[in-house]
């Protein structure tokens, strides 16, 4: 009844010859190697990357600074005595500083050489002798030890970016301002010390003065406004989608909607926020406002799907056996179904917070790359955030700029690496399988 | 008072409407719950919200419409003294009206029309604000007044604020349906104003981009050519070199981690690939800007080669890097959904696992693993900074990945971030850039997830 | 089937009954069905362990060469384990460990120097739900000679694969299609073409693990018909459910219960005239 014919039988074997194999097993170790290489050279880029960016950023974490004697002269600063703020404010603490300067280096005479002389400090010296006057004025008419941060220049010099080797004309620091640092290191006049100023100012055109506070803050309000937007709507459009909405074709069109919405580049929500927030509501520029309200429609197609995943993961049973008791929908809902899915909308919603943190282009769209110095106060002053100051660095030709975008990645990497461990831990401590 | 205060103020109100109606509630019925037809608790919703939404949406109403009316207004006071002025003296002008009514300083010392339009500017704030708090009060006292009267054992409460809450979520829903229609119509209209001055085919099919428009009618330099051809020839030089990084490293990663990585190798080497993901696109360009475009640079001189240092090959690798996890993490999943009795059958067949890998496994995932590229190729195309930091700024048509390029996302960003008129050509081009970016990356995913969506079909 | 093998409270299956095995035994040709085969595969003093828990117990069992040996018994005996011992494919299981010995033609399959990619071409499996690669027909089949390059050209390869299709009498059903794909076929089909790509490399012995549980009468009736002219070039061992199957395909049988080989022999003798009471009521369906 069947088709075999018994007399045809198979002849050929299979070919174990040892060539064949080797050559099999040739090729599977080959196969194998080629997965490792790729797993290795994909991970040692990681650590290039990172690895550049500490080298360079960590240098950025101290600050060189000179000790001056300095004499507190009350004739510059308060000549009637009165210890008026007002008075004090406008003291002339430059002459000061450039006085302590002479003193120290008194052979060096001429107005080029002594224009030299004076940049080895930094520019805002005077402002911090305002300040230490200000803050206590009996040191008027005393004379005092203090230290003053280096201008860029002389803090790369001492943490040898700048190469002594390299001829005079190429360099930004000429010999005799070498020279004059090295009496000063061998007086020990100079050290190395923290610099607070990177994480309590905000920007600066001088390096020495740069710190990424302003950014922080401007961050902190921007993801503020994006969490209190995305996270309930995101919510609300998730709990309607996946348990309330009839099975029709607009909720499909909504779903499609919102998986095509989660893959737009940011620029384009950058264009949309630049055209219709600002030109067509006229909302203010570079307002940690209109950056937040860009993110969180950016952020909002992650918040939704995630919480669409969450509320589906819930088994069935628990809403059939609480409407089984005669709670309404929306009670079963609030009550039993929400808060089981809770820990993975949090999850959903820190990780798209990590993304919005580090998110540039779309608030360059909106205006949020200007150079902005003060500290932001409210949501809508003018402010930056962290990646955009990193951009606004990267820019900047000067040498000690570079080791502060680095440092700037670093403060970046950091808050990241907070909030996906938050994501982690949150997500194994909750995680339930059903 | 300012704004915050008096949303605060109403959020007390509103709350105090919920504590007040839940009492009355349960006084109605001296205290026995069971003789309501709702929890008290929904009474006390009720109230709340009659009492606090509609003052809080008419609130949220004012604050968006009212600068722009009040603009206009002060404009309208003052049409005399702007007439013959350009749009950008305008917005300058009220810049100037802003800053002076808020207390900051101006940019040159003001006239007295720019004084008196200030002041009108401050009236018209301040009479707005009150209009609105008016508004406000008034809403807020007749929910509350109404909302109270209509507690009784009987009010049918619970599906009344049910009903409610659900129209809330309702509308948040839609709320992602309306960003994608702003998204379309913003990028529309502007792309049409865009085409009004310049022809549609030069900008698609033209082989010179030079966005430069006069400032003044006699300047010098202010001949733009609009041709967009050496723009999409960059975008996709550099989507080519980092789709040749990101394939085959991120495939052959997600094949050795699928079939042939130990448990512990898995869960360690996944996370870090996926650490590539998180990393921010800015510290990329850095990264490219500052290292690798210096080292092809030199390494290009010591071979002999002229290699731009924001050369193509630069940018597209540093991009191919990044997006390596996507390629990786997606074929993984696409990879392991293969049924293990294929696999058995090979398998038992005598076949070693990479014939399996390459015959059996590779050719059942191969939709899948389209799909997978597919997505990545749109992230490429869709992405800002590392090009922008990178990547050159002068158009190029060229195949050689040595040369300097810019693509379409570099472009957008250069001409908008500046000081434009909004209306000009330059600035209204970015909005076409954009429009042409936003279908092709929406063409790419929906044929990548049919695609993806066939794949699944077969294995369900 | 506990009508057809009911006993009342004897353990002496009645007349009718004997009658329905012994021509149930009898399809096979009558010469081979008793006589002394030499023993193809030997298994001595296998334990089979998953992480700690033992799932073989001290199994030890001759199978003789070209006939058909049937492993019987309840769910979860270790029947389908033992099975993928002969031809290792619980070596791609991580947990599992396996002791004892197992011979094929006196060669110690667990031996280290031992390929297992050598013995797997040798040891053919079919399984229980139909997997043919999502390829063409003809792709399907020679997959398994293009591996071990046992062809050298095209017509080499149409060769194989028309042997094959037809030793698995599939042949004339599909030989104008043979491009098509594989899962296009019905179930019944697709076992057939799995037997005939295990075919297709030609090897000694041919593991079936339940190979009809997922296919309709008809198919099953096929596959059946095509065991007994295979086994005249091929020796045969398969897992099943069905002790009818057992008894119309098998001339060997061995019953497995919780781990441990109870009985085995000729199939007849099993069916008729068991030893052991725990085989006795397994045959009369008191559990299973």
């Amino acid at each position: 009844m069947t088709d075999y014919t018994a007399d045809r039988p198979i002849t050929r074997k299979p070919d174990f010859s040892d060539a064949h194999l080797r050559k099999r097993y040739r090729a599977e170790a080959r196969f194998k190697i080629y997965g490792i290489a790729a797993i290795v050279t994909a991970l040692g880029m990681l650590a290039f990357l990172l690895g550049s960016i500490i080298m360079t950023g960590s240098s950025a974490f101290t600050q060189t600074e000179i000790a001056l004697d300095v004499t507190l002269d009350p004739a510059e600063i308060d000549p009637d005595g009165t210890r008026d703020p007002a008075v004090l404010a406008k003291g002339n603490y430059r002459k000061i500083v450039r006085d302590a300067m002479r003193s120290q280096f008194p052979e060096v005479s001429g107005r080029r050489d002594l224009r030299k002389l004076y940049k080895l400090v930094s520019t805002g010296s005077d402002f911090t002798l305002r300040q230490i006057v200000e803050a206590d004025p009996s040191v008027i008419g005393t004379t005092q030890t203090i230290w003053f941060k280096s201008s860029a220049d002389i803090d790369q010099l001492n943490k040898g970016a700048i190469s002594r080797d390299v001829p005079e004309g190429d360099r930004r620091v000429n010999d005799a301002q070498i020279g004059w640092f090295d009496a000063l290191s061998q007086d020990e006049r100079t050290r190395r010390s923290f610099n607070t100023t990177f994480f309590t100012s905000g920007d600066s055109r001088e390096p020495e003065q740069a710190g990424v506070w302003g950014a922080v803050v401007g961050t902190m309000l921007t993801l503020f406004v994006t969490l209190i937007l995305s996270f309930p709507i995101g919510v609300m459009s998730a709990v309607y989608l996946e348990e309330f909405a009839p099975k029709n074709r607009w909720t499909d069109l909504i779903e499609v909607n919102i998986n095509n919405l989660a893959a737009v580049p940011s620029i384009v929500f950058g264009l949309l926020g630049l055209a219709v927030f600002l030109n067509f509501f006229g909302l203010p520029r570079s307002a940690p406002l209109v950056g937040g309200l860009v993110l969180a429609l950016m952020t909002l197609p992650t918040v939704i799907i995630a919480g669409r995943a969450a509320l589906q993961s819930v088994p069935p049973s628990i809403r059939e056996a609480a409407l089984g008791v005669g709670a309404s929908p929306l009670q079963t809902v609030s009550h039993h179904v929400l808060p089981l899915a809770m820990p993975g909308i949090l999850t959903g919603t820190i990780i798209g917070m990590a993304r919005a943190l580090g998110e540039t282009a779309p608030l360059l769209m909106i205006g949020m790359v200007a150079f902005i110095v003060d500290i932001p106060r409210g949501f809508t002053d003018a402010a930056t955030v962290l990646p955009v100051q990193v951009f606004l660095w990267a820019d900047a030709p000067e040498r000690a700029f570079v080791e502060r975008t680095s440092a700037a990645i670093m403060v970046l990497l950091a808050f990241l690496i907070l909030m996906n461990l938050a994501a982690v831990l949150l997500r194994r401590k909750f995680e339930r399988r059903w | 008072m300012n704004t915050l205060i008096l949303i605060i103020l109403l959020l007390g109100i509103t709350a105090f409407a919920y504590r007040y109606g839940r009492r009355k509630a349960l006084s109605s019925v001296d205290g026995s719950v069971a003789n309501l037809h709702s929890l008290p608790s929904y009474h006390g919703a009720y109230v709340a919200l009659w009492c606090g939404l509609p003052a809080l949406i008419v609130v949220a109403l004012w604050l968006i419409l009212q600068t722009d009316l009040v603009e206009r207004m002060v404009l309208s006071g003052i049409s005399d003294g702007i007439s013959g002025m350009t749009k950008g003296q305008i917005s300058l002008l009220l810049s100037d009206i802003r800053n002076l009514a808020t207390g900051d300083i101006t940019s040159r010392a003001p006239s007295p029309m720019v004084l008196a339009a200030a002041e009108r500017y401050v009236e018209l704030q301040r009479l707005g604000f009150t209009l609105m708090t008016a508004a406000a009060v008034i809403l807020t006292s007749g929910g509350l007044y109404f909302g109270l009267k209509a507690i009784q054992p009987s009010l049918r409460a619970r599906p009344q604020v049910e009903r409610i809450v659900r129209g809330l979520l309702l509308i948040a829903s839609v709320i992602a349906v309306l960003t994608t229609i702003g998204i379309i119509l913003s990028l529309m209209f502007e792309s049409i104003r865009f085409f009004a001055q310049v022809n549609p085919l030069e900008f698609l099919f033209g082989l010179t981009w030079s966005p430069q428009t006069a400032l003044r009618a006699d300047q010098v330099g202010g001949s733009g050519a609009f041709g967009a051809v050496p723009v999409f020839a960059g975008t996709l030089l550099i989507t080519v070199i980092a789709m040749i990084v990101a394939v085959p490293i991120g495939l052959m990663a997600a094949i050795y981690m699928a079939e042939y990585a130990s448990p512990t190798t898995r869960a360690l080497v996944k996370p870090a690939l996926e650490i590539l993901a998180g990393i921010p696109t800015v510290v990329y360009g850095f990264f490219a800007a500052l290292t690798i475009g210096p080292l092809f640079r030199g390494a290009g001189e010591a071979v002999g080669l002229s290699v731009a240092s924001e050369s193509a090959l630069a940018a597209g690798l540093v991009m191919g890097v990044m997006i390596i996890p996507f390629v990786s993490s997606l074929s993984d999943d696409v990879i392991n959904a293969v049924p293990q009795s294929l696999r058995d059958g090979s398998y038992a067949l005598g076949a070693t696992k990479s014939e399996t890998i390459r015959q059996v496994i590779l050719p059942a995932s191969l939709h899948g693993i389209v799909g997978a590229i597919l997505l990545a190729v749109s992230r490429a195309i869709g992405e800002t900074m590392i090009v922008v930091m990178a990547a050159g700024l002068s158009a190029n048509l060229t195949a050689n990945p040595l040369e300097a390029v810019t693509t379409v996302t570099v472009q957008i960003v250069t001409l908008l971030v500046g000081d434009q008129e909004f209306d000009s050509a330059k600035t209204l081009a970015a909005f076409a850039l954009g429009l042409v970016l936003f279908l092709v990356t929406l063409a790419l995913n929906i044929v990548a997830l049919r695609v993806v969506r066939k794949y699944r079909e077969e294995y369900d | 089937m506990a009508e057809a093998f009911h006993v009342e409270n004897t353990s002496q299956p009645d007349e009718e009954s004997v009658t329905e095995m012994s021509e149930a035994v009898e399809t096979g040709t009558p010469d081979t069905a008793y006589a002394p085969a030499p023993a193809k595969v030997k298994a001595d003093n296998v334990d089979v362990f998953y992480a700690e828990k033992q799932a073989l117990f001290d199994v030890s069992l001759d199978v003789p060469e070209n006939q058909v040996t049937a492993l019987i018994g309840p769910s979860g005996c270790g029947k389908s384990t033992f099975l993928r011992c002969i031809n290792r494919m619980n070596d791609t299981i991580p947990i599992c460990r396996v002791t004892g010995d197992i011979t094929i033609d006196d060669q110690d399959i667990y031996d280290p120097t031992i390929d297992v990619v050598q013995l797997r071409a040798r040891v053919g499996m079919v399984f229980q739900k139909p997997n043919p690669f999502p390829k063409s027909i003809y792709e399907n089949v020679a997959y398994g000679p293009r591996i071990h390059g046992m062809a050298q050209g095209k017509a080499d390869i149409d060769d194989l694969v028309e042997s094959s299709l037809q030793r698995a009498g599939l042949w004339n059903e599909v030989k104008d299609r043979l491009s098509e794909s594989g899962t296009s076929l019905s179930g019944g089909q697709q076992q057939r073409l799995c037997i005939a790509r295990a075919i297709a490399v030609n090897p000694d012995v041919i593991l079936m693990d339940e190979p009809c549980s997922a296919l309709d009468p008809i198919a099953t009736a096929r596959i059946e018909e095509l065991m007994d002219e295979l086994r005249q070039n091929y020796t045969i061992m398969i897992v099943t459910h069905s002790m009818q199957q057992a008894a119309r395909v098998s001339q060997r049988t061995a019953f497995f219960h919780l781990g441990y080989l109870v009985e085995s022999g000729a199939t007849e003798t099993i069916f008729t005239n068991p030893e052991d009471e725990r085989t006795q009521d397994y045959i009369t369906g008191r559990f299973g």
